[in-house]
C-alpha cells in the first residue's frame, strides 16, 4: 500500500508574528520556515505505518515556491521515500492545492493519503477535506489514532464533546490531529540520506489545474491588543474586583 | 438572496453554535433558511423554527443521516444548494469537517472562520492563531463559509418558519461511526458557558486538576477547560482543549490557573470580556492579557479561593 502525504512550509511555530504596517501581510522576510507541525504528524504516522509493515512506499508532496524543497527534504529524513514538489509561486489556496493533490493522488494511486488538521499560518482547515470530496473518498478528520488493515482504516476522531471512531474502507484521507503520535527528531544520517532520495518537481500547468486564487485579501492587520490589567494583592481582593468592579460572579 | 445555514444538532435539539452562525447569515442579509439532517429529527426541526430570523427549515430525515457524516451531509446540502448566495455552518468539528466537501464540490472557495461580516462578499477572519486577521474577499459565485461564535452574537428565540421536507440523498456508505465516547458532564459545554475554569501544566497531574478546579467550577457554575500541555500530559481528555488547534471561547469570565499563556492558548480564549490568572511564575505570559492577575502558588490560592465564594 501506498501512502501520499502532503507537507506545508510555514513559518516557524517559534517566531513571533509580525504584522507589516502597510497592511500588505505578515513579515516572511528572513524569519525561520518549517514544516507545518500538524503535517510533521502526518509524516511520522505514514512513516510508522511503513516501519510496521503495512505501507511498502510513503510519498510526500508539497504545493509552492522552491524553497518548498527544504520542507520536503525535512518529511525524507523523518523517513518518506521519495517526494514530489508543485512548484509555484502564484498564492495557493486550500481549493487550488486541494486540486493539486487531486492530480497527484490520480497519478500515484495511493490507498491512504495523510494531510495534517490545519496549516497553523491560514489556519484553514480544509485541503484535506476539499481532497476527499473532489476524489469521491471517504475522509477521518482530527485523528488522534490510526490503525489500517483488510483494506479498512480505523479512526479514532477528536470532535468537541470527545472521541469518535469511524471505519473507512480504503482509499481514504485522514486529518491528522495533536494526539496521534509525537513526530521523531531526524537523526543526522537519515538527513544525509534524504538528500539523495528522489525530488520531482512539477508545475500546476503540466498538471492541468488551475490555481487562480478565489479570495482576494484586501488587508492584513494586527487586532486589538489586549492591555494588560492589575496584579491583586490576594484571594480578597481577587473576589472583590470581580465581585464589584467587573461584576462577573 | 437566500443564505443556508446547516444545523448542527443532535435529532432533537440545535446547537448553541448554530445560533451564532444564524446572527452571522442575518448580517449578511437575506432569507434564512437552516437545513437539518437527521434521522427521526423533526423535534430538532421544530427547535430550528422558533429561531429568531429563520424563514425556513428545510429536513432531511432518513436513517443515513443518525451519525451526520461529513460525506452524506455534504452531498445532500449540494444537492439542495441552487438558489442560495451564501452556505454557511458553526466552525465546530462538525462544521469544519463537513462544509469543505461542500465548497470544493460546488467548487468554491471556503472561507474560514469568520468573526465578521463586511459585506456580503468580505469577511474578517482571524490567522497566525489570532496574531493577525485578514479581510477577504471571494470572487465565488456561492460563498461557503464558517462561522467562529465568539464573533456573533447567539441568535434569539423567535418564531414562524415554515418547514419543508427535502428528499433525502443516497447513503454513499463512505464510512461507518462504530463508537462515540462523548465526555459527560453536568457542567456547562466550553462553547456556551458565561464562565470558564481552566487548568494548566501548573495543576502537576490530573487528580490534582480535579482536586482543585472542580469545585471551583461547581461554585462559579462555570465549565472547565485546558491548556494543550494539560491535554498532552493526560489531565484531561482532548475536548477540554481551549487554543488554536483546539477550541475558541469567549467567555464573560476566564479563569487561567496554572497556565504560562502559550500563544496557541492566548489564540483560543482571548476575547474573553475579563480574564483572571492566577499562576507563581509572575513574568507568565499569561499575565500580558489577565486583567487582574493574581502571583500565587495555586495550591494555597485555590482552596482559599473556593472557601471565600461560600
Amino acid at each position: 500500500m501506498k501512502i501520499l502525504v502532503t507537507v506545508k512550509r510555514v513559518l516557524d511555530s517559534n517566531v513571533k508574528v509580525h504584522v507589516n504596517a502597510d497592511g500588505s501581510g505578515v513579515d516572511l522576510a528572513n524569519v525561520k520556515m518549517s514544516m507545518n507541525p500538524l503535517d510533521e504528524i502526518a509524516v511520522e504516522e505514514a512513516v510508522r505505518l511503513k516501519e510496521a509493515g503495512i505501507a511498502t512506499e510513503v510519498v510526500a508532496v508539497s504545493c509552492g515556491v522552491a524553497k518548498c524543497q527544504e520542507t520536503l527534504r525535512t518529511a525524507l529524513a523523518i523517513g518518506a521515500d521519495r517526494a514530489i514538489l508543485v512548484e509555484t509561486d502564484v498564492e495557493l489556496q486550500p481549493l487550488a492545492v486541494a486540486k493539486l493533490v487531486k492530480a497527484l493522488v490520480e497519478k500515484e494511486q495511493p490507498q491512504l493519503v495523510f494531510c495534517g488538521k490545519q496549516a497553523i499560518d491560514d489556519d484553514a482547515s480544509q485541503t484535506g477535506q476539499m481532497l476527499a470530496a473532489l476524489m469521491g473518498w471517504g475522509q477521518a478528520t482530527f485523528a488522534s489514532k490510526v490503525a489500517v488493515a483488510d483494506n479498512t482504516a480505523t479512526v479514532t476522531r477528536e470532535i468537541d464533546g470527545g472521541l469518535e471512531t469511524l471505519e473507512l474502507k480504503l482509499p481514504v484521507v485522514v486529518t491528522t490531529d495533536l494526539r496521534l503520535n509525537e513526530p521523531r527528531y531526524a537523526s543526522l544520517p537519515n538527513i544525509m540520506k534524504a538528500k539523495k532520495k528522489t525530488l520531482d518537481i512539477l508545475t500546476p500547468e503540466s498538471l492541468g489545474v488551475d490555481v487562480t486564487p478565489r479570495l482576494d485579501t484586501l488587508a492584513i492587520t494586527e487586532p486589538l491588543k489586549r492591555v494588560a490589567g492589575i496584579r491583586v494583592a490576594d484571594v480578597r481582593q481577587l473576589i472583590d474586583k470581580l465581585k464589584n468592579e467587573a461584576k462577573v460572579i | 438572496m437566500a443564505i443556508l445555514v446547516i444545523a448542527e444538532h443532535d435529532h432533537v435539539s440545535i446547537k448553541g453554535a448554530t445560533l451564532n452562525a444564524i446572527t452571522a447569515a442575518k448580517q449578511i442579509g437575506g432569507d434564512v433558511h437552516v437545513l437539518v439532517a437527521g434521522s427521526d429529527c423533526a423535534a430538532a426541526a421544530q427547535a430550528a423554527t422558533k429561531i429568531d430570523g429563520v424563514e425556513r427549515v428545510r429536513v432531511a430525515d432518513a436513517t443515513h443521516y443518525v451519525d451526520q457524516s461529513a460525506e452524506n451531509v455534504a452531498a445532500l446540502v449540494v444537492a439542495n444548494a441552487d438558489s442560495y448566495t451564501h452556505i454557511l455552518a458553526a466552525a465546530t468539528t462538525f462544521g469544519k469537517n463537513m462544509l469543505p466537501r461542500v465548497a470544493a464540490l460546488l467548487d468554491v472557495a471556503q472561507i474560514s472562520d469568520i468573526v465578521a461580516v463586511k459585506s456580503a462578499d468580505t469577511f474578517v477572519r482571524p490567522i497566525y492563531a489570532g496574531n493577525a486577521l485578514a479581510t477577504v474577499r471571494s470572487r465565488d459565485a456561492v460563498k461557503v463559509i464558517t462561522v467562529r461564535s465568539t464573533g456573533f452574537d447567539a441568535a434569539g428565540p423567535g418564531g414562524g418558519a415554515t418547514v419543508e421536507s427535502l428528499t433525502a440523498s443516497p447513503d454513499l456508505g463512505l464510512s461507518r461511526l462504530t463508537g462515540r465516547e462523548l465526555t459527560k458532564s453536568e457542567r456547562p459545554e466550553l462553547g456556551d458557558a458565561k464562565i470558564i475554569v481552566s487548568g494548566g501544566r501548573g495543576l502537576g497531574n490530573g487528580e490534582n486538576y480535579h482536586r482543585l478546579l472542580d469545585p471551583l467550577a461547581d461554585k462559579l457554575g462555570a465549565a472547565l477547560g485546558a491548556s494543550r500541555a494539560a491535554v498532552d500530559a493526560g489531565f484531561v481528555p482532548n475536548d477540554y482543549q481551549v487554543g488554536q488547534t483546539g477550541k475558541i471561547v469567549a467567555p464573560d469570565l476566564y479563569v487561567a490557573v496554572g497556565i504560562s499563556g502559550a500563544i496557541q492558548h492566548l489564540a483560543g480564549m482571548k476575547d474573553s470580556k475579563v480574564i483572571v490568572a492566577i499562576n507563581k511564575d509572575g513574568d507568565a505570559p499569561i499575565f500580558q492579557v489577565a486583567d487582574y492577575g493574581l502571583v500565587a502558588d495555586l495550591f494555597e490560592a485555590l482552596p482559599e479561593l473556593c472557601g471565600l465564594l461560600d
